[in-house]
């Protein structure tokens, strides 16, 4: 069953009546980010991990480290897999079972991010080349679903990926055993996201906004540059909404790093 | 993206690989109309890429969960066929698929005015026959021309290409050498009347200025496509739509 709360269809009323007014239910201007908060090394065992909460929203990001056969294509590099769970336990609109199309767009998404960014020294994850390397695995864990996965996830990812501590190899086995050295992980690649309500572009959508949207861009900026970039929504973008958006989460981004 | 190789993939003479020039699209072939079974259908071929589209409803939605009463629920599916590319694909739905039917899904929303059939749903079924980089925008710009040929009312139709980054260069519709040693692929599609952009994505390393570089090109892009959508509907429905 989709979940759809009968009081969306007024609420999306507010949201956008507010936004043709430059306005928003939470007061926040149009460009701000919630409250952040980022706590590292949420769950210890785990060789490294965030927990982020963006206003309502919270996010935990896991590594995990196990040692695989690279892809044959890369014998040198390391295995970089990233998965994203949208519980039921987060929202009344999450179901059990194999994950959503939305559970997959932000896994993908993050993925990309990451990985293209180049954030993580992968020839440095390699345990015998074209035997076994290191697989890292970030896994996003929503808590409380209140808009804006994107960005808290990639931050949470971020975060997590920069706290994480290497494990022992040895005779074929990983032990399970957290070293001093730390995954190399050299940038802080974060998502900024923004959407259209009516003809009003914000930063950062409260789960409100998300649902009376538009369309949304989500942008993966690393320190020089971008690295991912993707719209959805049913609506669409101008592409001077773009530009402006874009020349936004550069500034936005240096915010969130400051983050980790 | 971002393989590491001694590939030079344009030359001094700013030719690529296949001889192109930088802002050239490979050859775009379409035809509409190709299915019998099909309310509408679509046969594209974009380089070495075989994309095939096919249109069905709007007709009941199925599962009735999916069903608005506010218009018709689109239901994407982007497939590759198992012998599409190198290493045989296993059949079914993955997470990039999932991924590419989403947002080709939510940029067909854009135009199809699906308002005037509540409750219904409308199939559009895209299977990458023979795949060579770009397959999502060879798939969605097919759709568009199976979903016109199927006679359902859009406001226009939804033309995709991409732009990328091969060397140092900025250039239009990568080729496969260039997708996969190339530094950033950015697909791109627009409602070629307003211009507006219902769908875009980005991956690999680009500078603010390129990414608007890019986005630029891969707008051109859409609008050579575009021209190729309506020659192959005027193709069948000049003098009535009889073959």
């Amino acid at each position: 069953m989709t979940f759809i709360d009968p009081s969306w269809g007024v609420k999306s009323d507010y949201v956008h009546n507010l936004a043709a007014k430059g306005e928003r239910a939470d007061g926040r201007g149009m460009n701000d980010y919630r409250k952040i908060e980022v706590t590292t090394d949420f769950i210890p065992h785990a060789p490294g991990s965030a927990l982020v909460k963006m206003g309502d929203t919270q996010v935990i990001a896991g590594i995990s480290l196990q040692a695989g056969k690279p892809y044959s294509d890369r014998p040198n590099s390391g295995v970089l897999m990233t998965g994203a769970e949208l519980v039921p336990l987060a929202s009344p609109e999450f179901e059990a079972g194999p994950p959503s199309p939305k559970a997959v767009e932000i896994a993908r998404v993050v993925d990309r991010c990451i990985r293209e960014s180049d954030s993580i020294d992968m020839d440095k994850l390699c345990i015998e080349k074209g035997e076994a390397v290191w697989m890292v695995m970030v896994d996003m864990h929503v808590l409380n679903y209140a808009g804006n996965i994107f960005d808290a996830g990639c931050l949470a990812a971020t975060a997590a990926l920069h706290n994480t501590k290497m494990l022992k190899f040895e005779d074929g086995l990983v032990i399970k055993e957290k070293q001093k050295t730390k995954l190399p992980v050299k940038k802080k690649p974060v998502e900024c996201t923004f959407v259209k309500v009516g003809d009003a572009v914000m930063l950062d959508p409260s789960l409100d906004e998300e649902h009376a949207l538009d369309a949304r861009i989500t942008f993966g900026m690393v320190e020089k540059g971008l690295c991912a970039a993707q719209k959805g929504g049913k609506g669409s973008f101008t592409q001077p909404e773009i530009d402006s958006a874009f020349e936004l989460a550069m500034k936005k981004a240096g915010e969130l790093r400051k983050h980790i | 993206m971002g393989m590491k190789s001694d590939i030079k993939l344009i030359d001094a003479k700013g030719k690529r690989l296949d001889g192109r020039a930088i802002d050239e699209m490979r050859p775009l072939k379409i035809e509409a109309g190709v299915l019998e079974q099909a309310d509408g259908s679509a046969y594209l071929e974009w380089g070495n890429n075989k994309v095939i589209a096919a249109v069905y409803g709007p007709r009941e939605c199925l599962p009735r969960h999916k069903a608005s009463p506010y218009g018709s629920t689109l239901m994407y599916r982007y497939n590759m066929a198992p012998f599409s590319v190198d290493d045989r694909k296993r059949p079914g739905r993955d997470r990039r698929s999932t991924e590419i039917s989403k947002i080709s899904e939510e940029a067909l929303n854009k135009v199809v005015l699906t308002e005037r059939f509540p409750n219904s749903m409308i199939n559009i079924n895209v299977e990458v026959l023979q795949a060579d980089a770009g397959t999502r925008c060879a798939a969605l710009t097919a759709a568009s021309v199976a979903l016109a040929d199927a006679g359902i009312p859009m406001k226009d139709m939804v033309a995709s290409c991409a732009a990328g980054k091969a060397g140092d260069h900025i250039v239009l519709d990568l080729g496969k050498l260039e997708d996969n040693f190339g530094k950033a692929d950015v697909p791109m599609a627009i409602v070629p009347h307003t211009g507006e952009i219902v769908l875009l994505q980005m991956d690999g390393d680009l500078s603010p200025k390129e990414f608007k570089t890019a986005m630029t090109l891969a707008t051109k892009g859409c609008m050579m496509a575009y021209e190729e959508q309506k020659k192959a509907l005027k193709a069948k429905y000049k003098g009535g739509g009889k073959k």
